[in-house]
């Protein structure tokens, strides 16, 4: 099929950026969105023109690397799926597609769709992990976890740090991903310990960062690849309430 | 010729790493803090042996490709990590543990490290768990285990279908601690260009900042290469698109031996392959033949009516079906260790049985376990897999069988290491699946992040000490000292070199260029013949590589295609070191499959009179032929036999 | 003190939102339960009764000050939200968000916008009049205000009444979203009962907006 894409470009953080006209045709709908990107740059280095920069890594989904904003989504057009897993079958010959970086203060744009998410790394340095150091540690079987507990946890543990939910909030708020973390440590005797100070450094990068604040509107969880729940800000929300209030 | 020394401590098998530690030196804790420690990747090995590292109190300096540490391929893992704590009492232990490491990696491994890695692996699990990783657990709230290939014990810890991301997130998680206490330093998007030596140590490396495009020399009293294997030489592999062999290649070329470069595996149940514009093969997790089952048609007739897609799997009978593993080798049955999964399979599809458009690939079948199980079970066991692939392949798995076939996965060859993890370069130390070590000439399921995490958690910690403790009187370095200078200079050299050829060709189209040379010579079945042609095409290639690449733009900022040459640069001469390693081992064994050397059943026939040691090659420079290093294994606790999965 | 109050966490301010809105939630039960005595044929008997008790018993005017406070926060950290949730985003998409939310979850600034524009009409006709800001041309006996005579002189424009039925059907979508939300906010979530507090949100707004809407349909068609 052929497509019209508009897509950003930007040569440095500082430059001021704007939207460009590309033609690809002939993409197959077997093609991932982003094997039809990698189409269009050799074009462009056959014309000697500089190729579109986007992050990606493991193309399945799981490193959290890959973004764009694709026709006003994150990841694009398909539910439950990273940039990288987005298929051209999604997309009808003629299409014109609109890809721009994720839009966040927190996240400036490194070069054209390249985006600079530091600041998840910081917000887990304040607190995301249980500080227990290498070595002395009793049988893993010594700590039972109720199973329910367990699996909750791990639905919370499985965010892949993409920045999907800041790219979908309306106010580009991080309390997803900063939830989902509270909520995994939360959920297990190992994090409980730490738990007060935790959610109350990490809330408090957070908002230190310039993210916005979370108004309810489930954009979040709607756009989240791992289906991470919004549930999980509610649980933050008591976490928090309860280390203010103790 | 150089006698390499694999330093394996003293005493009998079992407690040798014990006798080790006991006897090794350590750095007392005021001086930790006076030494610098580069970790180069954030994966396992890299983000465990920095935090572990940190911990202890040394400065550490840890370096990514990547925006964030939490990228690192190993976070695609999805199976599971092995570990000998015999939960499910099956009869499991370290002993148990070792010797089907030693027997899967086809008695290609040198024994020490592998029993020292099986009795490390319980303080793993411990380790893990204690940092919140979410295993899976059964509903008294102990942890679960699943089966896995080339193991007759349930031994696999998992989290759903996604226990390397957890790992690596549990690993992330205590190297950002550690940030945080200002112990480790985090560099991101910054690659390691090469390494410093100063009087023949290893005291810092060269990175390119890939943002700004400059160069940034750093110093540490000793460096740690962690940066994963070298699967990309492939081209299409289930690697990462930016895993790359760089920083292992060039330490090679400063005198670090490169052990055992042919030893690839294949993995079996990858997605096919569907078109030229692709870029990279999605892996379904192995665990999916603990249910599944492989077949094909019996009769080529409905193979070539499912090819043209006259006929749908489903609507051929029991009795037409050929269930090859099961068949061929009736007691592992579909759990038979990776490379003989995968030649099975190839081997069908050569013989014109093979399904699919394209013909490559073969079914995996769930029919019998949900009819046995049902769907739920096998939703919550494979969910997240068969989402996956629906996604990519727009086809239900729970209806219709999925289609698989092998795809490059796990490179089993790396730096030669010594015991201590130590290259042949004195304070350069290589670590996970950069190393050559554990794994013979093929790794076993879920054993990768069991190897990663012990080099970094256990392993390291201590052995790095011992050669720490000699430098516990050299201060800090400048960086401006003339090897530091010299070596930078030649980083720079290299990328003007690389932006100065101006051709007409992109990187990509070299890359697929050797990834189909390396596939179609230097794959799974192998042989003199073609070995000496990929050898000579890869020459070609090298040639035109450097004549008419084009990189378009300038050294000055982010340029990715810049990257990628510098990375496809190192690929091509490293599937020429994988060529000449694969056609000096006449002999099969595990990943390497020379087909002069089979059994009549098309079994792999190894030659342990000839070829019983590791094979390190030593840079001899430019165009030069590399030079062969033996380090014979020798086996004291285990009876080298033919492998048997019948 | 309001630098203070720029500077509480996120996570504090949404908890402020959700306490506010939830008192002035209960509130309007109030304020529905006596607008509803207008529909008595009693000539305005109950509900001056019921206006008078609001204007003149002291625990009210206690709460009266109380709920002023509770609408001023409420209205200040929606717009402070508001400011910081845009310098969020400095540069804006140039294809506005696709993405499923529930209905106009959103818009809730607008609709609580166009919600304190009503506040202002309805306090110049009823509540300025009691406390005397407005001057007062319709009373009662002793020169207190005769508020259901204002009611029906204010119901028999009907512009005004269609006015009045569009905001109250905006205050309506405010409120659907609030409820719920105001239980996320403070963190009262449960597997259990979340959905019935989604159903109750959604039972919750219908009945303030319908109720009050009746009276407007109910002078307009039966008076």
């Amino acid at each position: 099929m052929d497509l019209t894409l508009k897509i950003w470009r930007q040569e440095n953080p500082k430059a001021k950026g704007k939207f460009e006209t590309y033609k690809v045709t002939g993409i197959s709908t077997e093609c991932s969105f982003l094997e039809m990107l990698d189409i269009l740059n050799e074009t462009l280095i056959d014309k000697v023109q500089l190729p579109i920069n986007f992050d990606h890594d493991c193309r399945e989904g799981i490193c959290g690397m890959c973004s764009l904003y694709i026709n006003g989504r994150p990841h694009g057009p398909d539910d439950e799926v990273t940039t990288c897993q987005l298929h051209m079958r999604k997309f009808k010959d003629g299409d014109t597609i609109v890809i721009e970086p994720w839009r966040s203060k927190a996240f400036p744009v490194i070069k054209d769709l390249m985006i600079n998410r530091n600041a998840f790394d910081e917000i887990i340095q304040a607190g995301g992990y249980v500080s227990v150091t290498t070595g002395g540690i009793p049988d893993a079987n010594s700590i039972p976890i109720n199973r329910a507990d367990a699996e909750l946890a791990m639905d919370a543990a499985a965010c892949i740090g993409c920045g999907a939910c800041v790219a979908a909030c309306k106010n580009a708020s991080a309390m997803l991903f900063v939830a989902a973390k509270v909520s995994q440590f939360a959920l297990l005797p190992q994090g409980k310990m730490e738990a007060q100070a935790r959610v109350e450094a990490m809330v408090a990068k957070m908002d230190e960062l310039g993210f916005g604040n979370c108004t309810n509107t489930y954009a979040c969880e709607a756009e989240c690849p791992k289906q991470i729940s919004a549930d999980n800000i509610a649980r933050m929300n008591r976490e928090f309430f309860c280390a203010k209030v103790s | 010729m150089t006698q390499l020394n694999s330093k394996i401590p003293q005493g009998p098998l079992a407690e040798k790493w014990s006798h080790y530690k006991a006897h090794q030196n350590l750095v007392n804790p005021p001086n930790k803090p006076k030494l610098d420690i580069i970790v180069v990747g954030t994966g396992l090995a890299g983000a465990s042996a920095a935090a572990s590292l940190g911990a202890l109190g040394f400065k550490v300096k840890i370096f990514c490709i990547q925006d964030s540490p939490r990228r690192a391929h190993s976070i695609a893992a999805q199976g599971g990590i092995n570990a000998a704590k015999n939960y499910p009492n099956d009869g499991d232990s370290v002993y148990r543990l070792f010797y089907d490491t030693i027997k899967g990696g086809d008695y290609r491994a040198r024994e020490a490290n592998v029993h020292r890695l099986a009795e490390v692996s319980n303080s793993i699990i411990d380790q893990c768990v204690a940092q919140g990783v979410p295993f899976a657990r059964d509903y008294s709230g102990l942890l679960d285990n699943r089966s896995f290939g080339g193991a007759q014990v349930s031994r696999t810890f998992y989290a759903r279908g996604q226990t390397g991301q957890q790992l690596l997130l549990g690993a992330y998680g205590a190297l950002s601690h550690q940030i945080k206490l200002g112990n480790v330093k985090l560099y991101t998007r910054q690659e390691m260009m090469d390494v410093v030596l100063v009087e023949g140590k290893a005291r810092g490396i060269i990175t390119r900042n890939l943002v700004s495009g400059e160069l940034e020399k750093h110093f540490g009293h000793a460096v740690v290469v962690a940066t994963g294997g070298y699967g990309n030489v492939y081209f299409l592999s289930t690697n990462a698109m930016n895993s790359n062999t760089s920083a292992i290649w060039q330490i090679y070329k400063r005198g670090a031996f490169f052990a055992n470069p042919c030893y690839v595996q294949i993995h079996p149940t990858c997605i096919p392959v569907h078109g030229d514009y692709q870029s990279k093969l999605t892996l379904m997790s192995e665990s999916l033949r603990n249910d599944g089952r492989i077949w094909v048609p019996k009769n080529k007739e409905d193979a070539e009516k499912i090819r043209k897609k006259q006929m749908n799997a489903i609507e051929l009978k029991e009795e037409d079906r050929d269930y090859f593993l099961e068949r061929r080798y009736p007691a592992f049955g579909n759990l038979v260790p990776r490379d003989v999964a995968s030649r099975a399979a190839k081997e069908r599809c050569d013989a014109g049985f093979g399904v699919g458009t394209t013909g490559l690939a073969v079914y995996l079948d769930f029919k019998d376990s949900i009819k046995r199980l049902g769907k739920d079970v096998i939703e919550e066991r494979y969910g997240n897999l068969f989402q996956m692939y629906e996604k990519i392949v727009d086809e239900n798995p729970y209806n219709n069988p999925m289609m698989i076939y092998p795809a490059v996965h796990y490179t089993m060859g790396g730096t030669w290491v010594d015991y201590e993890l130590q290259s042949t370069i004195p304070g350069l130390f290589v670590a996970g699946e950069a190393n050559f070590s554990d794994h013979g000439a093929n790794r076993l399921g879920a054993s990768a992040l069991m190897q990663g995490l012990s080099d970094g958690y256990f392993v390291l910690p201590y052995t790095i000490q011992n050669y720490l403790s000699k430098d516990i009187k050299v201060p800090r370095m400048s960086t401006d000292a003339p090897e530091f200078v010299e070596t930078e200079k030649a980083v720079k050299d290299r990328l003007d070199k690389l932006m100065g050829i101006k051709g007409n060709k992109s990187v990509d189209y070299f890359h697929k260029k050797l990834g189909h040379i390396m596939w179609e010579n230097v794959g799974m079945g192998r042989t003199a013949e073609r070995l000496q042609k990929a050898i000579d095409l890869i020459k070609e290639l090298k040639k035109e590589f450097w004549s008419d690449l084009r990189i378009p733009g300038d050294n000055n900022g982010v340029n990715t295609e810049l990257e990628k040459a510098t990375r496809v640069a190192d690929f091509i001469e490293l599937g020429e070191l994988m060529a000449i390693d694969a056609l000096q081992r006449e002999e099969s064994c595990g990943g390497h499959f020379r087909e002069e050397h089979q059994t009549p059943e098309g079994e792999a026939k190894r030659n342990d009179d000839d070829f019983k040691f590791v094979g390190a090659w030593e840079y001899k420079g430019e165009n030069e032929t590399p030079v062969l290093h033996k380090e014979p294994l020798v086996y004291e606790s285990i009876e080298v036999k033919q492998r048997d999965y019948k | 003190m309001s630098m203070s109050l720029v500077t509480l966490s996120s996570v504090t301010k949404k908890f402020v939102m959700a306490f506010a809105g939830i008192f002035l939630m209960v509130f309007l039960v109030v304020h529905l339960a006596i607008n509803l005595c207008l529909l008595r044929n009693d000539g305005g008997e109950w509900f001056n009764a019921a206006a008078h008790f609001m204007g003149t018993n002291y625990v009210v005017k206690v709460f009266e000050i109380v709920l002023m406070t509770g609408f001023l926060i409420h209205i200040f950290f929606g717009i402070l939200l508001q400011i910081q949730n845009w310098m969020a985003r400095p540069v804006r998409y140039m294809v506005t968000n696709k993405t499923t939310t529930p209905f106009l979850s959103k818009y809730m600034i607008y609709t609580g916008g166009i919600v304190f524009i009503f506040l202002i009409i309805h306090f110049m006709n009823f509540y300025f009049r009691e406390i005397g800001l407005v001057a007062n041309d319709v009373t009662m006996g002793e020169g207190e205000p005769n508020f259901y005579q204002v009611t029906i002189n204010l119901f028999s424009n009907t512009t005004y009444s269609i006015l009045y039925i569009v905001l109250i059907a905006t205050l309506g979508f405010h409120l659907n979203h609030a409820f719920q939300a105001a239980f996320q906010s403070l963190g009262l979530n449960h597997p259990k009962y979340t959905p019935c507090i989604k159903g109750f949100s959604t039972v919750y707004s219908i009945i303030i907006a319908v109720g009050f809407c009746i009276i407007p349909i109910f002078f307009m068609f039966f008076k």
